[in-house]
């Protein structure tokens, strides 16, 4: 009772949060509808055990990537803000849209009828999934994960490089 | 695990102990605010040798009564080019971001509202509600000057965010462990096995202590960075841009910000306490180490922070930008690194 209670009202966060941050003309509304997906996600994955990523969705997601979209609006605009026109889109954006749409929609509900769903149990309780996710990262994943690592690397430089051009 | 929560064993586990656990943190939140707040006039008082309020009560003690009774009834003015549903949102963001973190503080070995394994990096990932609240607030004031003060208290929490986070993370390291109560549990047993001495172990620990130490600094100063206090409180600098991000605030919605400060206040406080001077533990091993006794000492631990903070906003000058970016990236970064792998290599051996 009290796990769907839950359940529904982070759902219902997530959705209408989303929605937001796609049908608000502007630019500030929608990065801050995000904050609110992304606080829903993380009670999401709280719900299935996850407690790891659901952290890690606040710390990487708002702390990191929200605070940069905000800035890049802030920098990138007016202070009032700068409207996005929702009212004119051409036939061709129209056209690629909704089959692009259709398309998604087939995929998703192909993928909703024929997965077996296994639903996760409130009363079950999962002492700590650190431990297996540092175990795995180590030994299972170890090569993407060194791949990952040289990736950001990598974009570590580029970024001190393009900012030291003067 | 053994029970861990005093509520739990009163009312069971049902809906009326989740509420008042949500609420008990509440009940010392408020009392601990007032408490703070004449600290805040006294103390500043002291410094400047003055008296401070000494009208309400008997040496002004009811004053910070006397400030919320005022802040509940001044008018709740909302400026006309205001963004008014950011505008208004962005005081409830940042005090459900302050109040979130006391979800996972263990006041006692008998009272932690929610014992989570990763409690440590729950309470550093929602800190992030305070910035975006602040940027949110700072946008959305319409005003040079807010807008301002939240671009610098972003770009300031950011980049102190990274020292602090490696502190956190070697004293994980050191602990093995990201659960709070746990790592309060292994530091029992006197000031000697605390943390800042290294953590428990023989007499060869010796060698880590300085590096221990310098984390408790880096820690510290980076709390003070991440609250927005002296030295590092450049995002409300009152000479440069009136008041900052809260600028345009008033009354209830003013209180709000306000609070949230002074609940972080605690919340850094309340971690430093854990992660480097043994959390609830009595500094003399079982003496005195019960239940409530515990939840004394952390609080007093605590406090004794929150008066280092006070102290400091009214003894230290402000830092200029250029310089608050130097001391995190070139100076506390490298060492915090540094002293990162010194108590790595402490655990290791171990």
């Amino acid at each position: 009772m009290l796990f769907d209670f839950v359940f529904y009202m982070f759902a219902v966060i997530v959705i209408v949060s989303a929605m937001g941050v796609v049908f608000s003309k502007k630019m500030m509304y929608s990065a801050f509808s995000l904050l609110f997906t992304f606080f829903g996600m993380a009670g999401l994955y709280v719900l299935l055990s996850a407690d790891f990523v659901a952290v890690t969705q606040i710390m990487v997601y708002v702390g990191g990537i929200l605070v940069l979209i905000v800035f890049g609006v802030m920098l990138t605009s007016k202070i009032t803000g700068v409207d996005i026109k929702t009212g004119t889109i051409g036939k061709i954006q129209l056209t690629v849209g909704a089959i692009t749409s259709v398309i998604v929609a087939i995929i998703l509900l192909y993928t909703y009828l024929s997965v077996e769903w296994m639903t996760s149990q409130f009363q079950v309780e999962v002492p700590t999934t650190t431990h297996f996710i540092g175990f795995g990262l180590f030994t299972e994943y170890l090569l993407p994960f060194f791949v990952a690592a040289i990736l950001i690397l990598i974009a570590f430089i580029g970024a001190a490089k393009i900012a030291r051009r003067k | 695990m053994e029970s861990v929560n005093f509520v739990y064993d009163l009312l069971g586990k049902n809906i009326v102990a989740y509420i008042l656990l949500a609420l008990l943190p509440m009940a010392f939140l408020l009392p601990y605010a007032l408490v703070a707040i004449l600290g805040e006039l006294k103390i500043s008082a002291w410094i400047q040798e003055r008296l401070g309020p000494m009208r309400t009560g008997w040496k002004g003690v009811l004053q910070p009564i006397a400030e919320v009774v005022k802040l509940l009834q001044k008018e709740d003015i909302t400026p006309a080019a205001v963004n008014k549903p950011l505008f208004n949102l962005a005081p409830f963001v940042m005090f459900a971001g302050a109040y979130a973190a006391y979800a996972v503080i263990p006041f006692s070995s008998k009272f932690v509202p929610v014992n989570i394994n990763i409690g440590l990096f729950y309470v550093f990932a929602i800190s992030a509600f305070g910035v975006i609240a602040i940027v949110m607030g700072g946008w959305a004031s319409n005003n040079k000057y807010s807008l301002l003060g939240g671009m610098r208290a972003a770009a300031q929490m950011i980049s102190y965010e990274i020292p602090i986070a490696v502190a956190i993370l070697a004293i994980a390291t050191l602990a093995g462990s990201l659960d709070m109560q746990e790592i309060i549990y292994q530091q029992g047993g006197g000031f000697w096995n605390w943390n800042i001495f290294g953590g428990p172990g023989s007499v060869t620990k010796i060698w880590v202590i300085p590096f221990t130490v310098t984390l408790f600094l880096i820690y510290f100063i980076g709390s003070l960075a991440e609250t927005n206090r002296v030295p590092f409180d450049i995002p409300e600098g009152e000479s440069e841009i009136v008041a900052g991000y809260h600028t345009e605030y008033s009354g209830m919605k003013f209180a709000m910000f306000f609070f949230a400060e002074y609940s972080n206040m605690f919340i850094v406080s309340a971690i430093i306490t854990i992660l480097f001077l043994g959390g609830w533990q009595s500094p003399f091993g079982d003496f005195l180490n019960g239940p409530v006794w515990q939840a004394f000492w952390f609080v007093s631990k605590a406090m004794l922070f929150v008066f280092l903070q006070i102290w400091l906003r009214w003894t230290l000058p402000r830092l200029r930008v250029d310089q608050l970016m130097y001391v995190t990236w070139k100076v506390m970064l490298p060492i915090s690194f540094v002293a990162f792998f010194a108590v790595a290599l402490c655990a290791m051996i171990k």
